[in-house]
């Protein structure tokens, strides 16, 4: 009986001198992995232009009905994104919201991107709601607020040209 | 007349069309989808996309005997064509044989919508169209996925044309199919826009000032194939999946053409359901799948309007306060209950029947009057010898004929228009007989003119033409009216045709005359025998949508409102606003007793009201309305009621349950029974009845949209049409009598006649700022002998004094305009009911003439 406690203690003894496994959050914070799914932003331009054109796919590829997008035109007097469209509303309901992604692959400009962060906790519900002002990304370094006054005829095209990753590697 | 009926084969499939149909419409009834692109089936054939590419083969022919060639089997030996030949073009024939799912036509398919996108810019994901879109379509459905076109080599065109204030033209999307041109040109008969350049640099344009200038560009945005027709109202409003439907009816005319209201919760309207746009709904007794602009743009905006009433209001200390409903109902019924004999119910047809009902039994408690503001009149004989059910005008061809009386159709009941003028091209005899020339007239097999005031003794003269027949003898004065030999030859071509109709309008003509017109016509066509049949009777281009309906509830127009409401102890004014159409009514009703007005909006004479109580819009409730042809259909609650308005049935019900009158008032549909059990035309219908549908042609909506557009498939009712007493019994007798209006008799005196206008200032109208830019500013025409009298120059400022108003607006001056008339168009700010006495002088102004005045040009 003598050799069980013996055996107890000693385990408890070896862990005392281990790695703990647990960390001190929120002083000390984890680095998240290379795919973690966290908290949505709206991607800019590197001008500063919102990537986001307002084409509501992501909504419709939303399984859990967490996005709610309204459109309206841009002018280049009064320019949010490229194209005639961009999103006048755009809020996500951060408590329906599961996180798979499907609004990433969804999006035609790669305006909406999962980032890092997870910490949500919120105090009500209507807190749970990110408008457009929480999700847009800060403006780049040489880039401008949007609404911007741009050059006619400059900014035509909602969705920018993109290159088939293959044709790029047989080019180069 | 049965047609020959010719048996193929579609794809091992045995179908039997009768003769004439085409190939691909063929297919599409036996339940193949042929995918087209140009083709539609209200339109010519032009095999411009090749999409509907298929092979045809067909019996070899023996040329001695001319047998078909048997093979070994028996069976008639099939040729092939060398190449494929577009379905949409290609009449059926006995014994052919059609392939449409054969390696050859699936080539091609890929083929033709690789070859169409090669300028597409394929910007989906901003497109209005992206979601209901037929190219998308057809690309998921046929498309390779990849293109062997140089990328670069994309033509870059303009984004956003504007081709008027109402449509938008993307110029990359479009593939050249010109459905839109071919629709102008073909059904609405305004050939404005066009094809320019050629080849890869075709684009469309628009050849008219202000462009695109038509009161049907809505429908091209309907069937455009692509995004490349966009509407200004709903311009990047909502993607199509993110949109319910709610049938109902257009309130603007009283066609009563079927719509679809798509709804969405919005962020800019603080949340709340809004009514994103209005579609056609398919429903070929009345509007086929088009809509006029005057409907697809403003049949909701008003009810959105942020100056609606919102809760009731009660005058005290002679200021109107906002108040509960408890408060204002026990007053209004207070006062009610102490008004017997006199009371007075004004009523309009922008209400639905069930309102107009409970309203009449209101009234007839209180024994009072049930009057209905209109200047036209008539119902009651429409009730007798209106169109029998089972007229379509979509099916008046040669042996049938259409009579337009006083009526410039287009401005009152466009979609009539339309199809009297493709009845017309189909070999119809179109008799129109106005005062002035009108559009419809261009299509007139008998275009005939008579003199303002005339208008009824023009169609007694016809009966005098051609004479007593056996069913009715005409009466011995009829020899005052003497026809002309083109009256005479179109009377006898009326008499001759197999069916007719006589439409009468509201050009020129108040409510006396137009009392004349209706009595006339009716006596017309007993005359020719053209009653109690489908295809044949009275027809009525109303004032509003449910006119009809208020006639067949009981209501009938004052003779002479002012008196009527002077000195009523008590008026009940509901969705009406005779002080703002008649300021001289104004003081009229400052001798009412008790005024209780019922209404949308603060208006004038809600203004001089007792009590103001708020109803609700008709989108937000469900309810009946009645159209001009009779026709019974319901509508439903797109949107959620704005702040304490009420349905007006239930509002008449609360004020008649504190009287102790029993009444419903908790649904429409209890109200709708009342109705059935006790207005006799209604027996029988229920709400149940008016919600079936049918199988229509051509089949629109649903998953494929190759055919129809996004005009809406008809699932929630294409409503029951009444039949008229003629119909009912066989034995009726029409009385004859002399036209009793007056043309007013001044000396030296010009006479203020009135027209109508489509896109006119009314109140339903105004709160819709997508149309605005179309309104014409408030003006008259004038005769260019008397503008030279007065002075004024076209484009001129004059001062018109008419009816107790007097008022600075344009003048028009055009041969157009008869000697001694002035043109006072309706509901733009000058008010006129009927042919009145006008004074027009220059305006001081004018002789400057600032360089900033609007020339008005229609």
């Amino acid at each position: 009986m003598l050799r069980e406690v013996v055996r107890g203690l000693s385990t408890t003894l070896k862990s005392m001198f281990e790695k703990p496994v647990t960390i001190q959050y929120p002083e000390v914070k984890r680095p998240v992995r290379n795919r973690y799914r966290g908290r949505h932003h709206l991607r800019r331009y590197e001008n500063g232009l919102e990537r986001c054109i307002g084409c509501s796919l992501c909504a419709a590829a939303c399984p859990a009905g967490a996005i709610f997008v309204e459109a309206s035109e841009n002018t280049d007097e009064e320019r949010y994104s490229p194209g005639e469209r961009y999103a006048s509303t755009y809020e996500i309901n951060m408590m329906r919201c599961i996180f798979c992604g499907y609004c990433e692959d969804a999006c035609p400009t790669q305006a909406i991107v999962l980032g890092d962060n997870y910490e949500l906790s919120f105090t009500d519900r209507t807190q749970a709601i990110y408008g457009k002002a929480m999700l847009l990304d800060p403006v780049p370094g040489g880039g401008a607020p949007t609404p911007q006054r741009t050059e006619p005829g400059k900014f035509t095209r909602a969705v920018p040209e993109m290159k088939n990753p293959e044709d790029e590697e047989a080019s180069a | 007349m049965a047609k020959q009926m010719v048996t193929l084969t579609i794809d091992d499939q045995q179908v039997t069309v009768p003769a004439g149909t085409l190939v691909v419409d063929a297919a599409k009834k036996a339940g193949i989808d042929i995918p087209v692109f140009c083709h539609h089936p209200k339109l010519e054939p032009v095999g411009m996309c090749r999409m509907c590419l298929v092979e045809v083969g067909r019996p070899m022919m023996d040329r001695a005997t001319g047998k078909p060639i048997l093979d070994a089997d028996g069976k008639p030996k099939i040729q092939f064509g060398r190449t494929l030949e577009t379905s949409c073009t290609t009449l059926v024939s006995e014994g052919m044989v059609v392939r449409v799912s054969s390696p050859q036509v699936e080539e091609a398919h890929k083929d033709v919508i690789e070859f169409l996108l090669t300028s597409h810019p394929l910007d989906c994901p901003i497109c209005d169209k992206g979601g209901e879109c037929p190219l998308q379509n057809l690309t998921m459905e046929y498309g390779v996925g990849e293109s062997r076109f140089i990328f670069d080599e994309k033509m870059h065109l303009a984004k956003n044309v504007p081709l008027g204030d109402l449509i938008f033209l993307d110029q990359e999307r479009c593939i050249q199919c010109s459905r839109c041109i071919r629709f102008q040109r073909d059904v609405a008969g305004d050939p404005v826009i066009h094809f320019h350049e050629r080849g890869r640099a075709t684009e469309i344009i628009t050849n008219s000032e202000p462009g695109f200038d038509s009161y049907w560009s809505g429908n091209t945005t309907d069937i455009c194939p692509v995004g490349a027709l966009t509407t200004a109202d709903f311009r990047f409003g909502a993607r199509a999946w993110e949109l319910k439907a709610t049938a109902s009816i257009c309130s603007q005319c009283a066609v009563g053409c079927n719509l679809t209201f798509n709804v969405r919760r919005e962020a800019k309207a603080g949340g709340r359901i809004v009514i994103k746009r209005v579609m056609p709904r398919q429903n070929e007794e009345v509007n086929e799948i088009w809509i006029c602009d005057k409907g697809r743009f403003t049949a909701h905006h008003y009810t959105e309007s942020t100056d609606r009433l919102t809760q009731p209001l009660v005058r005290k200390n002679g200021e109107l306060v906002p108040t509960t409903w408890e408060e204002a109902l026990d007053l209004v019924a207070r006062r009610f209950q102490t008004s017997l004999d006199s009371f007075v119910t004004l009523a309009s047809g922008r209400l639905s029947n069930e309102d107009l009902f409970n309203l009449r039994q209101l009234t007839d408690k209180l024994s009072g009057q049930s009057l209905l503001d209109t200047y036209m009149a008539g119902g009651d004989l429409i009730a007798e010898f209106g169109v029998a059910a089972g007229t379509n005008f979509t099916d008046f061809g040669p042996g049938d004929a259409i009579m337009v009386v006083a009526s410039d159709l287009e401005e009152e009941a466009p979609i009539w228009y339309l199809q009297a003028k493709q009845a017309a091209e189909r070999g119809a005899i179109l008799i129109v007989l106005n005062q002035r020339p009108t559009k419809i007239a261009r299509y007139a097999t008998h275009n005939l003119t008579c003199a303002f005031g005339q208008e009824a003794a023009s169609l007694l003269a016809m009966a005098n033409a051609i004479g007593s027949s056996e069913i009715s003898r005409l009466p011995d004065w009829i020899k005052e009216f003497p026809a002309d030999n083109a009256l005479r030859l179109a009377a006898q071509a009326f008499a001759d045709a197999q069916n007719g109709v006589i439409i009468y309008g509201q050009q020129g003509i108040g409510l006396q005359a137009s009392r004349d017109v209706a009595q006339a016509a009716a006596n017309l066509l007993f005359l020719t025998d053209h009653l109690g049949r489908p295809k044949n009777g009275l027809l009525a281009a109303w004032q509003r949508v449910n006119d009809q309906g208020a006639w067949d509830m009981g209501f009938r127009p004052a003779e002479d409102l002012k008196a009527d409401l002077s000195q009523a102890s008590a008026a009940y004014i509901v969705a009406v606003d005779p002080v703002g159409d008649q300021p001289v009514l104004a003081e009229a009703l400052q001798h009412a007793g008790f005024v209780v007005v019922q209404e949308l909006f603060l208006t004038e004479t809600a203004k001089l009201a007792d009590v103001v109580l708020p109803a609700q819009a008709y989108t937000e409730r469900d309810g009946t309305y009645t159209s001009a042809a009779r026709r019974v259909q319901r509508f439903y609650p797109a949107a959620l009621p704005l702040g304490e308005t009420q349905p007006d049935f239930a509002i008449t019900a609360q004020i008649a349950d504190r009287m102790n009158i029993k009444m419903e008032g908790s649904l429409a549909g209890r109200v709708f029974q009342q109705i059935a059990k006790n207005v006799v035309a209604y027996e029988n219908l229920t709400y149940r009845k008016l919600a079936e549908t049918k199988p229509q042609w051509p089949i629109v909506g649903r998953g494929d949209l190759y055919y129809g557009g996004t005009s809406y498939e008809n699932s929630q009712g294409v409503g029951v049409a009444l039949r008229p007493a003629s119909q009912v019994r066989k034995l009726f007798r029409v009385t004859w009598e002399r036209p009793q209006a007056e043309w007013p008799q001044m000396e030296d005196a010009l006479v203020a006649v009135p027209l109508t206008r489509l896109y006119d200032r009314g109140t339903t109208v105004t709160p819709a700022k997508v149309l605005t830019p179309r309104l014409t500013p408030p003006h008259v025409g004038l005769n260019p002998e008397d503008a030279a009298r007065l002075g004024v120059s076209d484009g001129g400022l004059v001062v018109v004094s008419l009816n107790g108003v007097t008022g600075e607006v344009y003048a028009h001056v055009s041969e157009r305009t008869p000697a001694g008339i002035v043109f006072v168009p309706r509901s733009l700010g000058l008010p006129i009911d009927a042919p009145s006495p006008v004074g027009v002088r220059l305006a001081e102004k004018a002789l400057a003439r600032p360089s900033n005045l609007q020339r008005i040009t229609r």
